[in-house]
């Protein structure tokens, strides 16, 4: 593996009640774009926040390109936080010209407004943006200085579908032009679409981490069946077959697709409803907690 | 990173006059309160008379047996120790007599003052050999009097207020977070603030100036560019004291707490609204530790009586060490995000 862009080492975070963070090391890779997920309240922002510079840890260490992060971090990275809230009265271009002012190296401020397609924006009021708009207009801030790393905290939390849809194609056309990229999510499918590597938390630590695929790989050599729950008999429980149950539905991990189904057929439980699918980042961290990430 | 690289400090000052500028509300009301204020007084106090005579008595103290005009009722005598300045204000209406008492009595006395008749007469009926000394000069309305006085309590709020509200503003709603994600320094971030409200303040100051003199028909004394520069040095001082409580706190009630912790006794014992001349000593000595005090003891100094600089050095030196205290102390317990 070539030399980690951003590494950190045993960091915690102590609060007076909790342990926000509680012993994590990751390293970041150049050009790799690398998931944080985890369950709200599992230390993700913790993470991120200290992983940016903008919160000290209690302990543990942070380095950039092998040093401790300091001004030509601050001059490399573009952030994106989770809630950001922008002078009033200012319109788009004006907003972008004020962040681009504060760097010495970046894009023009043109260059940003084409790149995330906020041409027909520009003249806009910040505080009359929708939530999709003003999370691109947050993103080109974050890309002003042209970052060779760039931090992206639950990017598209809260906006409906059609607008995460479009951030997405946004950061896959970032991710083309090379960038190093950390995000945390609590949505799979942005992990599994976007992430080459991921890292899954949970309760300030990390449970486990690598590529997607490769992680389903070594948790799930098998396919998953999914029952309805209130479908499912009391008696079928004692069946000797591997259950999670969700909220609404039985799950059942298995190898051996042709046994199984005779084992549920034997046992007269209605299959009108079953389906069978290969397990994905959700059913992982089922496996990996024993708790749904949406809980 | 630099201390300071201006090129940030401007981006960050340019987009703060932008965004002031926009605010129409705000900036309206800002011009039009003072304006209100000072035609309302103009109205309610312009003609009113004062109740008592007073009469000023040459020395430290005043005793009622060094001379029999002493015990006259219904005047009040005020000791002067500095006698130059007491003829002043005789001149000037402030003081309706002067006395020195010790033989052979003298006294001072403006012609043009009509409640100086009148005392004149008293005094005379209890010392007719008392010496008459003439001076001469315009009453100096309470309008004019009270005019510096409005322009430094625009001021004063204005900057207090000011920045303090926006800056806690911006840790509030988490831009201060996000600045604090770019190279710019604390240093660059208050010095932009404090540079956009200062052309502001001076801006709507001289709007001010300008306008009032124009409906009260007043005109400075002493120098313009003195008095531009003594605003400016009085404007730097208030605006990094608000920055000294807006550096640390999340919570508007506190903070608005502490401003008027700050803007009422400056309200009261600063004299804006009437001369200190006569109160306890411990008051005016509190008064003393008020950038506004100086300001307006300077500002009344140079419109009024056309001081020149050095009768104010003493009050620019406090308001420049003032200034620059209280921006070192802002800037070094300065907070980006909320506890």
């Amino acid at each position: 593996m070539s030399a980690a862009l951003l590494e950190v080492r045993n960091l915690v975070k102590k609060y007076p009640a909790t342990i926000a963070v509680d012993g994590v090391s990751l390293a970041v890779p150049e050009g790799v774009c690398f998931g944080l997920l985890g369950p709200n309240g599992a230390g993700k922002t913790t993470t991120i926040e200290i992983m940016e510079g903008i919160l000290s840890p209690t302990s543990g260490e942070v380095s950039y390109r092998g040093e401790p992060l300091g001004p030509r971090f601050k001059e490399e990275a573009g952030i994106l936080f989770q809630k950001t809230a922008l002078q009033d009265f200012l319109t788009v271009r004006q907003s972008l010209a004020m962040f681009r002012g504060l760097y010495d190296r970046g894009l023009s401020v043109d260059e940003i407004i084409k790149l995330c397609a906020l041409e027909k924006l520009e003249g806009r009021d910040n505080r009359k943006l929708s939530g999709g708009q003003q999370q691109r207009l947050l993103l080109a801030i974050a890309l002003v200085n042209d970052p060779s790393l760039l931090f992206l905290d639950e990017p598209t939390t809260g906006l409906d579908p059609q607008a995460r849809r479009n951030f997405w194609e946004l950061i896959q056309s970032i991710k083309a032009r090379n960038k190093t990229i950390v995000l945390t999510t609590h949505y799979m499918e942005e992990a599994e679409l976007l992430c080459d590597e991921i890292a899954i938390m949970d309760k300030g630590r990390i449970i486990a981490q690598g590529p997607p695929r490769r992680l389903l790989r070594e948790h799930f050599a098998e396919v998953l069946l999914e029952l309805p729950k209130q479908e499912f008999p009391e008696a079928a429980r004692a069946l000797p077959l591997r259950l999670i149950e969700a909220s609404d539905r039985v799950e059942i991990t298995t190898d051996d697709l042709d046994g199984t189904l005779r084992t549920l057929m034997d046992a007269r439980v209605p299959l009108t409803d079953l389906r069978i699918r290969p397990p994905n980042l959700e059913d992982l961290f089922l496996e990996l907690t024993g708790k749904e990430l949406r809980a | 990173m630099s201390f300071l690289n201006l090129k940030r400090l401007v981006a960050v000052f340019h987009a703060r006059n932008l965004e002031f500028v926009r605010d129409r509300g705000t900036m309206i009301f800002t011009l039009l309160v003072p304006l209100l204020m000072v035609v309302g007084m103009s109205f309610v106090f312009g003609g009113r008379e004062r109740p008592l005579f007073k009469v000023g008595v040459v020395g430290t103290l005043v005793e009622k047996k060094a001379h029999p005009f002493l015990s006259e009722r219904y005047v009040d005598f005020v000791p002067m120790p500095d006698e130059a300045d007491a003829v002043h204000k005789v001149a000037r209406h402030s003081l309706d007599l002067l006395i020195d008492v010790r033989p052979p009595a003298r006294y001072w006395i403006n012609p043009g003052s009509p409640k100086g008749y009148i005392v004149e007469k008293l005094l005379l009926e209890t010392d007719r050999n008392a010496h008459r000394e003439q001076v001469s000069g315009d009453a100096v309305r309470y309008v004019d009097w009270l005019f510096p006085g409005v322009l430094g309590m625009n001021l004063m709020f204005s900057c207090l207020f000011g920045v303090g509200y926006v800056v806690l503003r911006y840790r509030k709603n988490g831009f201060l977070k996000r600045l604090h994600a770019t190279p710019l320094s604390a240093f660059e971030f208050l010095s932009a603030q404090v540079l956009s409200r200062l052309v502001l303040t001076i801006v709507v100051t001289t709007i001010l100036y300008f306008g009032i003199a124009a409906v009260i028909d007043f005109h400075t004394a002493g120098s313009l560019a003195l008095l531009a520069g003594l605003m400016v040095l009085g404007a730097l001082s208030m605006i990094a004291l608000g920055l000294t409580i807006a550096a640390r706190f999340s919570s508007e009630e506190l903070v608005g707490g502490l401003l008027n912790l700050l803007t009422w006794p400056m309200m009261l014992l600063s004299g804006i609204w009437f001369s200190l001349e006569g109160s306890p000593p411990w008051v005016r000595w509190i008064a003393q530790i008020f950038p506004l005090t100086h300001l307006l003891d300077a500002a009344r100094a140079v419109m009024l009586d056309g001081a020149g600089l050095p009768a104010i050095a003493h009050q620019l030196v406090y308001l420049a060490i003032t200034a620059i205290a209280f921006l070192a102390f802002g800037a070094w317990s300065f907070r980006w995000r909320m506890e």
